[in-house]
C-alpha cells in the first residue's frame, strides 16, 4: 500500500495514535494532582483564589479527559487489530496488568463524573476534596499499570518459551520485571511535571498578555513550586532509568548515547553530528560523564554498540531524541529554580516579563519532552516488539488495508485536536478569573482588587 | 466450574452491563436528534443531558473492560478478531471517537450546532450496527483462515440476511432499551410533556424489537444450524425473556410502575442475552475457537479471575455512589441540583 510495507504502516499508525494519545494521557494522569493540591489549598487557607484556580483548571481537564479516553479506546483496541499476533503471543503473559488497568480507568471514571457534578453539592468542602483522591490514585495507577506493560516488553520475563508457546507463566513476575521501577517512577514524574509546566505555562502567558491578577501570580507560584519538585524527581528518574538501560538494554543506551566502542571513562557526546564513517564531529564531548550517568561512577565501563549484533542494533537517530528530551529537562529545572530563588529573594522579581515567556515555553516544551522520550525509548527498543524474543516484524497484521486506516486516523486525531483546541477557546474566552471570582466571590475579588492597586 | 467458563461468563456479564448502559446512551442520540427534527427538544434534551453527560466515561470503561478481558482470557480471539475486524474494528473506533468528543465539545456551547447533532444521533445507530459484526462473523462462515493470517469475507458479510438481521435487531433493541429507560427517568423527574413523549417512543419500538428477535432466530437457523439446535434445547430461556418482555409492556401500557418496567426490560435481555451465550457455546468463533482451545494458561487465568474479584469489591460500592447522585438523587433528577 502506497508503496510501503504494511509493518512500516502499522508501525507509523501505532507511533501517530500513541504519540497523540501520550498529549492526553499525560495530562490526564497529572492535572488531577495539581487540581486536588490547588482545592486542598484553598480549603485550607481558605482562599477561594485556589479553590476557584482548581474550578477552573477541572473545567479544561474535561476536555483533555475526554480526548484522552477516546485515543485510549482507540489504542487498546489497535493493539489487537493491528498486532494480532503479538497480542496472541504476549497476552498470555502481560494480561493481568493490562486487565488490571481497565479496573482503574473504570475507579477514575465514576469518581471524575462525580466530582465534576458535585462541587456546591456539598456541606462541608473538604467532602468535594476526598472524592479528587480517587481521581489521582486511579490516573496514577493507570500509568502505573500500562508502563509495567511496556516494561515487560523491554526486559520480557515471567515464561519459558517452548515451540512458540509460552510455558510455565507467572503473571507477577512479567509485571514486575527489570524495567518495571525505574519507567514507572519516570513516566509517572514526568507526567507530573509536564501538567505542572503547562498550568504554569497557561498563568504566565496570561500575566504577560492580559496582565494577569493576584489569582494568576498565585497560580503561577503554586505551578512553579510543583514544577521545581517535579522536575527534580523527573531528572533523578532519569538518571536511574540510564542505569537501569546500562545493565540491561545496553544497546539502548549505547544507540542513544553515540557510544561504538566499549571503554572506561566513557565522555558523554552532546549533540553533534555523524559522518559517513559513524564517527562524532561537532559534539560537546562531557569527559566520563557517560560513565557516571551509566553506572554512577566517573572510571566504569560503558558497553559499546559494538557489542550488540549489526541487525538487533536501534536507529542511531535516537541520540537527538535523548538529547532534546534531557536538555528540556534540566532547561525547566533550571528556570524553576530561579523563579524561585526571585520569589523567595527580598529584591527579586520573579515576574520579569523575559522570564515569563522563558516560563511560557516550559509548557509545550515539557510535552515536547514527552514525546521524545517515547520516540527515544520505543523505537530504541527495534527491531524487537518484544526484546529478544519477537521482532516488530513477526507481530505486525498482514491485512493490506493498514494504509487506508492510517489515513482515517490521521484524519480523525486532526479533528480531534482541533475540536480539543476550539473547545478549550470556547470554554474561557471572554470568561476570564476576575469576572468569575467576582461572580462567585465577591468578598475575596474586592480584597484582591484592593491588594493589586 | 472450570476457569474458561468462569472468564467467559464474566466477561458476559460485562457486556450485558455495557449493551444495557450503552444501549441507553445511544438511543438517547437518536432521540435527541429526532427530537429535535420534530421541534420537540425543549422537552426532552434537557432530561437527557442531565443523565448523560456525567456517565459516558463509565459506559466506555464498560466496552474498554470487555474487549480488554477478552484478549487476556483468551488470547487467541486477538489474532483472529484481531486480524479479521480491522476495517469495521477501525469504523467502531472512529464512531466511538465522534460521539466521545460530542460529549466534551457539545457541553460547551455548540448545542445548537445541527451537524453534530446529526452526528450524535447517527453514530448512536452505526456504532451498535459495526460492534454487532462482531457477534456476527462469531457463527462462522464469513471469514477464511489461510496459510498465514485470517482474511473477513465482505462480499459474504454484506449479502448474508443474518447479518442483516443482527443488526437491525441490534438497532431496534438499543432504541427500545433506550426509550424504556427514558420513560422511567422522565418519571421520576416529575417531567410530563417529557413522559407523554419518551413513553410514545417507548410503546413504538417494542413491536420491532420482538419481530427482530424472531427474524435473527431464523436466519440463525441457516446460518449456523448447530448453535440454532443448541438455542432450541434453552427455548425455555428465551419464552421466560418473552415473558419479561410482556410484563414491561404491560407496566408501561398502563402508566404505572415505570421502574419495574424497566426491571423486566433488564431482565429480558438479560435472559435472552445469557441464553444466546450459553448455547454459543463451547465455540467463540465458529469453527476456530473454542473456549477450552483457547484460554490462557491456568497461573494467568487465576490471576484474572482474583483480580476480578478484588476489581469488584472495588468497583460496586463506586458504582453505588456514582448512581445514588446522578440516578436516584431525586433533587439532581428533577434538576434542582
Ligand atoms: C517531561 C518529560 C521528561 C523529561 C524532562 C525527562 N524525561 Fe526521560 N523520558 C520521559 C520523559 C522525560 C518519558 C516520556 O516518560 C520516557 C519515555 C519512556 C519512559 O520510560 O519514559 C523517558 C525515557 C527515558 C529513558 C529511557 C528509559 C527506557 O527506555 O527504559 C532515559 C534513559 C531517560 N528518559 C533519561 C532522562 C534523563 C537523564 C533526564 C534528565 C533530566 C530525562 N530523562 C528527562
Ligand atoms: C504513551 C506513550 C507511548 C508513546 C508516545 C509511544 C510511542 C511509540 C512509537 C513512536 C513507536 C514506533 C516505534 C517504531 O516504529 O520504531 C511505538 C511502537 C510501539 N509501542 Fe509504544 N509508545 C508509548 C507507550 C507504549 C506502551 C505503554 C505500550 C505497551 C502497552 C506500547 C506498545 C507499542 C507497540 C506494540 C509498538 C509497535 C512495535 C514497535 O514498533 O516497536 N507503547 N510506540
Ligand atoms: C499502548 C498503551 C496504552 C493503552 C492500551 C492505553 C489504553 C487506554 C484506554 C483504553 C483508555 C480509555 C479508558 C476509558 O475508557 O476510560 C485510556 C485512557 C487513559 N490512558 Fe492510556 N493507554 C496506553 C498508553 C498510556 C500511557 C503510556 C499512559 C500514561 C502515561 C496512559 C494513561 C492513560 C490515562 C490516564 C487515561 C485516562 C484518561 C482519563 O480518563 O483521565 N495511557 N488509555
Amino acid at each position: 500500500m502506497f508503496g510501503f510495507e504494511t509493518v512500516e504502516v502499522s508501525r507509523a499508525l501505532t507511533a501517530m495514535t500513541l504519540l497523540f494519545h501520550a498529549i492526553f494521557a499525560t495530562l490526564g494522569v497529572g492535572v488531577p494532582v495539581l487540581v486536588s493540591i490547588a482545592e486542598f489549598i484553598g480549603i485550607k487557607r481558605k482562599d477561594p483564589h485556589y479553590t476557584l484556580l482548581a474550578r477552573r483548571w477541572t473545567r479544561g481537564y474535561t476536555i483533555t479527559v475526554a480526548v484522552g479516553v477516546v485515543t485510549g479506546t482507540a489504542i487498546g483496541l489497535q493493539l489487537s487489530l493491528i498486532w494480532p499476533s503479538f497480542m496472541r503471543l504476549a497476552g498470555n503473559v502481560i494480561a493481568l496488568p493490562l486487565f488490571m488497568e481497565t479496573f482503574a480507568f473504570f475507579f477514575e471514571a465514576i469518581f471524575l463524573g462525580i466530582y465534576l457534578y458535585t462541587w456546591d453539592r456539598f456541606k462541608k468542602p473538604i467532602y468535594h476534596w476526598l472524592l479528587s483522591i480517587p481521581v489521582v490514585i486511579g490516573g496514577t495507577m493507570s500509568a502505573f499499570f500500562i508502563t509495567t506493560v511496556n516494561s515487560f516488553m523491554n526486559t520480557p520475563q515471567g515464561f519459558e518459551l517452548e515451540e512458540g508457546r509460552f510455558t510455565s507463566v507467572d503473571p507477577l513476575a512479567a509485571m514486575f520485571n527489570p524495567a518495571t521501577p525505574t519507567k514507572v517512577f519516570h513516566v509517572i514524574s514526568s507526567s507530573y511535571l509536564t501538567a505542572a509546566a503547562v498550568l504554569a505555562g497557561i498563568a504566565a502567558f496570561i500575566i504577560l498578555i492580559k496582565k494577569g491578577s493576584l489569582y494568576h501570580k498565585k497560580a503561577l507560584k503554586l505551578t512553579m513550586t510543583a514544577t521545581f519538585i517535579f522536575a527534580m524527581l523527573t531528572a533523578l528518574a532519569g538518571d536511574l532509568s540510564a542505569k537501569f538501560l546500562a545493565e540491561h538494554q545496553p544497546e539502548k543506551l549505547a544507540a542513544g548515547e553515540w557510544h561504538f566502542e566499549s571503554e572506561e571513562g566513557a565522555d558523554l557526546v552532546v549533540f553533534g553530528t555523524l559522518n559517513e564513517n559513524n564517527e562524532v564531529e561537532n559534539a560537546i564531548r562531557i569527559p566520563n560523564a557517560l560513565s557516571f550517568l551509566a553506572h554512577g561512577d566517573f572510571n566504569a565501563e560503558v558497553e559499546g554498540l559494538e557489542e550488540t549484533p549489526e541487525n538487533e542494533r536501534p536507529p542511531l537517530w535516537i541520540h537527538y531524541m535523548f538529547d532534546l528530551m534531557v536538555s528540556i529537562g534540566f532547561y525547566t529545572l533550571g528556570i524553576s529554580l530561579l523563579f524561585l530563588v526571585l520569589w523567595k529573594w527580598k529584591k527579586g522579581n520573579p515576574f520579569h516579563p523575559i522570564l515569563l515567556w522563558g516560563v511560557a515555553a516550559t509548557g509545550p516544551l515539557t510535552m515536547l519532552a514527552i514525546e521524545f522520550g517515547w520516540i527515544y525509548a520505543e523505537v530504541g527498543r527495534q527491531p524487537w516488539i518484544l526484546r529478544g524474543f519477537m521482532t516488530v516484524a513477526e507481530g505486525s497484521t498482514t491485512s493490506p488495508y493498514i494504509g487506508w486506516m492510517f489515513a482515517l486516523f490521521a484524519a480523525v486525531y486532526l479533528v480531534l485536536a482541533v475540536g480539543c483546541l476550539l473547545t478549550l477557546r470556547k470554554i474561557f474566552k471572554g470568561k476570564p478569573a476576575e469576572l468569575e471570582l467576582e461572580h462567585r466571590f465577591p468578598n475575596t475579588a474586592a480584597a484582591s482588587r484592593e491588594g493589586q492597586s | 466450574m472450570s476457569y474458561e467458563i468462569i472468564g467467559i461468563s464474566v466477561l458476559w456479564f460485562f457486556l450485558y452491563g455495557y449493551l444495557i448502559v450503552a444501549s441507553v446512551d445511544f438511543g438517547a442520540g437518536f432521540f435527541a436528534y429526532y427530537a429535535r427534527m420534530t421541534k420537540k427538544d425543549h422537552l426532552i434534551n434537557q432530561l437527557i443531558s442531565r443523565y448523560l453527560s456525567p456517565v459516558w466515561e463509565v459506559t466506555n470503561v464498560f466496552f474498554v473492560f470487555f474487549f480488554v478481558g477478552l484478549v487476556g482470557f483468551f488470547p487467541d480471539m486477538a489474532y483472529y478478531f484481531g486480524q479479521s475486524l480491522l476495517i469495521p474494528g477501525s469504523i467502531a473506533i472512529v464512531l466511538i471517537a465522534i460521539r466521545g468528543s460530542f460529549y466534551a465539545f457539545e457541553n460547551y456551547g455548540s448545542k445548537d450546532n445541527s451537524l453534530y447533532m446529526f452526528l450524535y444521533g447517527a453514530t448512536g445507530l452505526l456504532i451498535p450496527a459495526s460492534l454487532s459484526t462482531a457477534l456476527t462473523i462469531s457463527e462462522g462462515g464469513f471469514i477464511e483462515e489461510t496459510e498465514n493470517d485470517v482474511q473477513l469475507l465482505y462480499g459474504e458479510l454484506f449479502s448474508n440476511p443474518y447479518s442483516w438481521s443482527v443488526v437491525f435487531l441490534a438497532i431496534v433493541s438499543v432504541l427500545y432499551i433506550s426509550a424504556m429507560f427514558l420513560t422511567y427517568y422522565a418519571h421520576r423527574a416529575g417531567d410530563r410533556p417529557a413522559l407523554e413523549i419518551v413513553r410514545k417512543y417507548a410503546l413504538f419500538w417494542s413491536s420491532p424489537t420482538i419481530i427482530a428477535s424472531l427474524t435473527t432466530f431464523i436466519a440463525l437457523s441457516q446460518q449456523n444450524p448447530e448453535h440454532f439446535q443448541r438455542a432450541m434445547d434453552l427455548w425455555w430461556v428465551f419464552g421466560i425473556s418473552v415473558g419479561f418482555f410482556i410484563t414491561a409492556l404491560f407496566l408501561v401500557y398502563t402508566g404505572k410502575f415505570y421502574g419495574w418496567a424497566f426491571i423486566a426490560v433488564m431482565l429480558q435481555f438479560f435472559v435472552a442475552f445469557f441464553g444466546y451465550g450459553a448455547s454459543h457455546l463451547p465455540y467463540l468463533l465458529y469453527p476456530y475457537v473454542t473456549i477450552s482451545n483457547a484460554v490462557t494458561n491456568e497461573s494467568m487465568a487465576v490471576a484474572l479471575v482474583i483480580v476480578f474479584i478484588a476489581g469488584l469489591l472495588l468497583l460496586i460500592p463506586s458504582l453505588i455512589l456514582l448512581m445514588r447522585m446522578f440516578l436516584f438523587d431525586a433533587d439532581y433528577v428533577k434538576g434542582e441540583k
